[in-house]
Parts: C-alpha cells; structure tokens; sequence
C-alpha cells in the first residue's frame, strides 16, 4: 500500500530480531486516521513489539515508518512524543506516591524561572484537560489513592497533555471491570470524534467487536492482513488468529453435585502487612461441581487460596476437606487431603524453570516409593511416567522429557502442571488464574480439563479475574468483594452488569 | 548546669555534621534508586584527601573540595558498576567499603613519608572567628562553618528534591523508572548525577571530621560514620530533614559519650563508647521494617525489561 495522507500511522515492511529469534517478520499496517484500529493477535505473536517500534522503545532492524504519509524517523519514546503517539502501556507507567498532576507533567514540566516547578500553573493545565475531556479524575489524588480505571483516565491525559494525535492502548481492559470496560469504550469513541486516532492491543474478540472500525491480525509475528469489523465475526477473527477453527463456546453437561468437599466458615486471612484481607468469608463446594470466584485483583482471592493451601496461616474461622479441618496445618497435610493447586502465577509457584520436564513433573510426588527407593532417585521411571503424561495431554514439543521447562511455551507449561495436578485424582482443585496468558487454543483446553475433572467428581474451585472465564466455565459463580463473598448464583441466572455492580462494592438492585 | 547544657548542645552539633553529610549523599543516592553502601568508604577517601589539600596547599577550603572530587570518583566506581552494568549494588558498596581504607592508608604513607597519620593541617575556620565568644557560657555555639554548611546543603537538596523538576525527575526515577524513561527521561544520566552527587557529599563528611573537628587523618578519623549515616537516612524516612534530624540524634548519643566519659561516671568509657552503634542498631531494629524505601531502590534499571 502507498504512503498517503488518509492515514495517520503507516509501517511497512517492519522487522525486528532478537537474536536468532524473528519476533516481527516483514509486518504492515495501515491505520487510517480518526479510527479505531485493533491489533490482534495470541500471547507473543508480536502486538506488543510493533507497538514498542513504534513508541521507539525497539528499532525496527527493517521498514518505514509513515505519519500522514510523511516517512519518519523514530528513535526514542521522545522522539514518538514529538510526533503526536502517546502510548498507555499494559502495566500503567505511573508512580504511585506522586500526585496525578506530578505523573501528568513529569518530564514536560511546567516551570516559572530556572526549573523551579511552578504546580498552581501545572495544575491549572491538567483542569483543562480534564474538563476538555470529561474525565473523572481528580489533579490533586495520589495515584495510590484512585481506582484502576481512573488511573487509566491518568495515563490518557498523560498523552493528551503532550499533545497526542495518536493513541496506542496496550491491552486496556485487562484489569478493568465490565462498567469500566464501558466506560472506556465511551471514552475512545469520544476520543475519535475530537479528531484523535486510537490502536488497540488486545486478544479479547468481544472488546474488538463493540469498539473497532478496522482489525489487523498478527500471528506468530507475521501479518496475517486487516479485517473490516463491522463485516467480520468473532469467531472470523478467532480463526485468523490462531490459524485454526476454534470452538469459542464452553461445551458442557449440567452438573450433578455430590456431597459438600470444601467447606469455609468464618475464615479470615492478613496479608504480610498485617491487614485483613478476607474477612469472614463462607463458601461451600460439593464434588462434582465448578463454583467460580468473580471478582477484581486484590480482594482476597490470592489469601483466600493461600489460607486452603496452607501457605499464610488463617487469622480465624475453619476450612474443612471431606469433614476435616485442615486450616492451620501445613501444605503436606493439604496435598495429603488430596486438594490439587493450579497457581495463578506458574513461574513463581507451579514450576522450577531451570529443572527438566520431567523433574517438574514429579515435584509433589518425587518421594513416593514409585520414583526411587531410599535416598536415591530412579529416573527412568520418572521419565517413563512423564512420557505418558506428555502423550496424554499433548504436551509439546513431544520428547521434551529432558529439556528444561523455561524452553516450553506458556500453553505448553501450564498444560505440565494441569498434567501433574490431574493425575493425583483431587477431591478439590483450585483454579486460580488457569488460562492466564494463553491463547484461545490452550485456553479451549484448560476449560474442557476442568469439565472434565468435574464430572470425574472433583470439586472444583475457579478463580478468575476474566468475568468471561468464570460466566461460562462455572456452574455457580460467587462474587467476592473486599474479602467477603457478596453474591452467589447458579448460572444463567445472572448477567454481567449485575456481576460488575457486585465486583465494584454496589448493591443488587 | 546551663553551661554544661550548651556545651552539650554544641558538642553534638559537632558531632553530627560529618553524619549529615554522609546522609545527604545516601539520600539523594536512593531516591534516584541506587543503594550506596559505600558512604563509608567515600567518607574515608574524602577524609585523607581534605587532610592532604588543606595541608599541602595550606588553605582548608581547598582540601575541602578535593575531598568532594575525590569523593566523586569513587563514587563513579560505583556508578559504572551499578548503573552502566547493572551489578549488584551491595556488592559493589561493600567492595568500596574494603577498597577505601586501603587506598586511604596508601596515600597517607605515600604522601607523607610512610606516616600512617596525616601531620596537623589547616582546619576550616569557625563561624564566629576562632576566639568568638570565648570566655561566654555560649562558647562552644561558635561552631565550625561545615556545621552550618551541613543545614544549609540540607536546605537546598530539600529544595531542589521537592520544588524543582529535576527534584520530581530524580523522585520518579527511584520510584518507576520504567515510566521517567517512557517520558522521555534519562534514567541512567540521573542515576550518575545522583550518585556522583552522593559521593561528593560523603567527601565532604570525610572532610569535616578530618579538617573541621580534628585537624589531621588518622586510621579511626572515619569509623563507622558511614553506616551510622546509613541507618540516619532510613530513620529520617529518606528526606534531607529527616536524615537531618536523625544525624542530631546520633550526635546527641556522641555527645553523650563525652560528657559522660569526662566526669567520674561509673561506666566505663569503653561501654559508654558503644552507644552511638548501640544506638544504630535500635533504632534500625525499631525503623527499617516500617518506613518505606523509594520503591525501585537497590533495583538496577535495565531498558526493555519489566
């Protein structure tokens, strides 16, 4: 396609290697201006690094770069600035004991004479802003202080103060609730209409659906060509996107539940600071069903399972397994008692990165009588063992036995330790976070594993902050909000706006 | 009685001046977020370099800013490793904590003839001439001019760190260096100001001990000032007047030691000595876990990574 004027970022041609490893092969894209343009594409296909290309945080090792048909030359974040892109980034670039106007004018302060910062002035220009845009937010909040969504709003006027033409959202809705979700769709539609240009990162179908004009897709850092969206489907764009048909809907049987396997009374848990984090909380599950936890990050989803797993000691209250209690014990008693973890972050908690496969594999398990007798370990049979496992949940590479687990994809990891968790045969298993960073095709999987282990008998207890996730994997969804469970619902019989109201602290009406 | 009180009073602001030096510069060093442990160690340079400036030159002032400059350059040892390699920057502290003593001992018997003490060098003058008030019960208030230097440095780091944009600058790199860089600021080029900044001033406290309360370097000139300064920034929460306090505190626990020690006091003075450290070490006990450090400090920041 031909530089021209109707567009306000054009790359052509874009490569960039890291090493022996092609991250962007030759990728284009074209966005016209006063659009909203969605890049998609799975984890590491490479939506982030054309971002960052463009935001000059990489050099581009190949290709042109055009602004309203203009090739231009873009070295450093300054650089990009100075062209009118402003980037949110995924993980907010916002110092949290700074004030809002202090994060909206630092590095582009306003200053009376020799760099003496003049605030009243600063604070004055982001009002403006503010009232520009009507955004809720207030200058003088400590980031800390604002919730999520505001300090979104923040990171948008950030751009906007430096004069933004261009605006690049890097996954935005990933920690936002459904009301906020709207809120912001609002916002970009608002954006556009005041002459603003917007690229979307993100992997969520529906979001694309409600807010884009046009879609570009990536995969596995090539460009796989650009999608009208109002004439697509998600179920189009899925396919692209992973290069295959993909079942986007959770196929499943009602469930019929046994008799109650985990049981919460009362429980309440402190974080490392001292303060509560869940606060009474009650909860049942009986075998044979799913019960799903909405909520937002930081309301006592992390203590509540570290309290069951027996990681953080309970400040109070009982959590029993098939009739006894097990609060206060130890991480033993509870794998003894047959509850199976799943951990929301794998690098951290459920794998040893530089140990092989098949060392991870057996971790829980490497004492049993089965891998070794004595002192010793006996690794043929551990390799035997997870020769099986690899086959049976389609592990890849196949014969990855002796690698080292970091060299696996994140699919592929967390599928090891779905592998290791499933074959113990729980009477509970813990989901907290299971498709987190996956694509579609491994998050297909991870929702049939669960069913299945359901109708085995198992109770299953799912943690998400994916409202998506837990609506449609769940027989029962529980809403919990600052360390109580507010809300609990039989599926179907609740929608998402009811859901979020609860998640955000409301009332149900 | 009231005499005794003044004298009190101006032996600790003595005391405290070579600490709140050192602090200031572990102050600045951490709020751009590089952990210097080696104020000790720039303390101790600084202090051989003030005794050997001021006596070669015969002129104090001199000594006073060669110990800055060669503060300075150790400091840029620190600098190299921590912020240009991203090395372990306790590592690299402690390195220069061992390196300093040794460089300092080589260039005295160097300098002066194989001497393991510096000859008497010219001191800094006092703020009221060197007879002010004597012979007045306020006497001892006619402190060294690096007293009020000290205030004054106090003053203007506080200035410059809350009411300037390199102030918010330096903050937000300590904090989140990720976001200063994505703004367009040069992490790296505030981190070595900052620490060459640091350096300077843990120079300048060797100085003042060497040519503002003694007048020549000897092996325990600087003993522990470093880490007593250290331990005054975090109690001091990692503000200029925090810090500043904190160092009066350990002077006070110094000055302590003297008056004590001079009368016919029941503790023997090598007890009373260990107060000032005693004193560290209950208060770090009592702080470290409560205040809060600037969030990315002691943490290198390397480009691209998260």
């Amino acid at each position: 396609m031909e530089a021209s004027p109707e567009y306000a970022v054009q790359m052509h041609g874009i490569l960039k290697t890291f090493g022996q490893f092609t991250a962007l092969d030759h990728v284009d894209l074209d966005v016209r201006k006063q659009t909203i343009h969605a890049i998609l594409g799975e984890n590491g296909a490479g939506k982030t690094t054309l971002m960052n290309v463009l935001y000059g945080l990489y050099q581009a090792d190949e290709g042109d770069i055009f602004m309203g048909g203009q090739k231009v030359s873009i070295t450093s974040p300054t650089d990009a600035i100075g062209m009118g892109i402003g980037m949110v980034h995924q993980h907010f670039m916002l110092v949290e004991n700074f004030t809002v106007t202090e994060n909206i004018i630092l590095g582009d302060e306003v200053c009376g004479s020799a760099g003496i910062l003049d605030m009243g002035r600063a604070r004055q220009k982001v009002m403006e802003l503010v009232d520009e845009y009507g955004f809720d937010v207030d200058p003088d909040a400590k980031i800390q202080d604002i919730t999520v969504g505001m300090q979104q709003r923040v990171e948008i006027l950030k751009a906007l103060y430096r004069g933004a033409e261009v605006l690049i959202l890097d996954e935005p809705t990933a920690v936002l609730t459904p009301q906020e979700i709207d809120k912001l769709i609002e916002i970009m539609h608002d954006l556009i209409a005041k002459g603003k240009t917007i690229i979307i990162i993100t992997h969520k179908l529906k979001e694309i659906m409600q807010s884009a004009d046009e879609c570009s897709i990536i995969r596995r850092g090539v460009y796989m060509g650009t999608v009208d969206v109002k004439h697509s489907s998600e179920t189009e764009l899925a396919s692209k996107m992973v290069g295959r048909n993909v079942n986007l809907t959770v196929e499943k049987t009602p469930a019929h539940p046994g008799e109650t396997v985990l049981q919460i009374r009362d429980l309440t848990v402190k974080d490392e600071r001292g303060i509560e984090q869940v606060r009474g909380l009650n909860l049942d599950i009986r075998s044979g069903e799913i019960v799903g936890i909405a909520g937002i990050d930081g309301n006592g989803q992390q203590e509540l399972v570290d309290a069951i797993t027996n990681i953080v000691r309970a400040e109070s209250g009982t959590i029993t397994i098939n009739g006894e209690q097990i609060q206060n014990t130890s991480p033993r008693t509870t794998f003894v008692k047959k509850v199976a973890t799943i951990p929301s972050d794998r690098h951290r908690w459920g794998l040893v990165l530089p140990f092989s496969v098949t060392e991870n594999t057996v971790l829980e398990r490497h004492a049993d009588d089965e891998f070794g007798a004595g002192i010793t370990l006996d690794y043929d049979t551990m390799r035997e063992y997870t020769t099986q496992l690899i086959k049976d949940f389609d592990i890849r590479p196949s014969g990855c036995e002796d690698e080292r687990m970091s060299g696996l994809s994140g699919g592929n990891q967390q599928k090891a330790i779905i592998a290791r968790m499933v074959t113990s045969s729980p009477n509970l298993l813990i989901a907290f976070q299971p498709t987190r960073g996956l694509d579609v095709g491994a998050i297909e999987f991870v929702h049939k594993t669960l069913i299945a282990e359901r109708d085995r008998g198992a109770a299953i207890l799912l943690i998400s902050f994916e409202l998506d996730e837990v609506m449609d994997v769940s027989d029962t969804i529980a809403v919990i909000y600052h360390g109580q469970i507010t809300g609990t619902f039989a599926q179907g019989t609740v929608d998402e706006n009811q859901l979020g109201l609860l998640m955000a602290g409301g009332e149900m009406r | 009685m009231f005499a005794n009180l003044i004298l009190f009073l101006g032996i600790t602001l003595m005391y405290s001046t070579p600490l709140v030096f050192g602090a200031l510069g572990g102050v600045i060093s951490e709020r751009s977020g590089v952990t210097n442990i080696g104020i000790e160690g720039m303390m101790v340079v600084g202090a051989i370099a003030a005794a050997a400036g001021s006596y070669f030159t015969g002129n104090p002032w001199i000594g006073f800013l060669v110990a800055g400059a060669c503060g300075a350059l150790v400091a840029l040892l620190h600098a190299v490793a921590s912020v240009s390699f991203a090395a372990d920057q306790t590592v690299s502290g402690v390195a220069i904590n061992m390196l300093a003593p040794g460089m300092a001992i080589f260039a005295c018997k160097r300098l002066f003839d194989g001497a393991a003490m510096s000859p008497i060098a010219p001191k800094l003058p006092k703020i009221l001439g060197e007879n002010g008030l004597a012979g007045t019960p306020f006497a001892s208030l006619n402190v060294n001019v690096t007293t009020v230097l000290a205030l004054l440095f106090t003053a203007i780091m506080w200035f410059v760190l809350y009411k300037t944009k390199w102030g918010l600058r330096v903050r937000a790199v300590g904090e989140h260096p990720a976001a200063a860089d994505t703004l367009g600021i040069d992490v790296y080029k505030v981190r070595y100001v900052c620490v060459l900044l640091s350096g300077m001033l843990a120079g300048f406290g060797g100085a003042s001990m060497t040519i503002g309360i003694i007048s020549q370097f000897t092996q325990t000139a600087i003993s522990g000032h470093g880490f007593i300064a250290m331990a005054a920034v975090i109690f001091g929460k990692w503000t200029p007047f925090g810090a500043y306090g904190a160092c009066l505190l350990f002077g006070f626990t110094q000055a302590l030691v003297i008056m004590l020690g001079g009368g016919d006091f029941v503790v023997p003075s090598q007890i009373l000595s260990m107060l000032p450290y005693a004193m560290t070490i209950i208060v770090l006990i009592l702080f470290v876990g409560r205040s809060v450090a600037p969030k990315a400090d002691g943490v290198p920041y390397v480009k691209g990574s998260r």
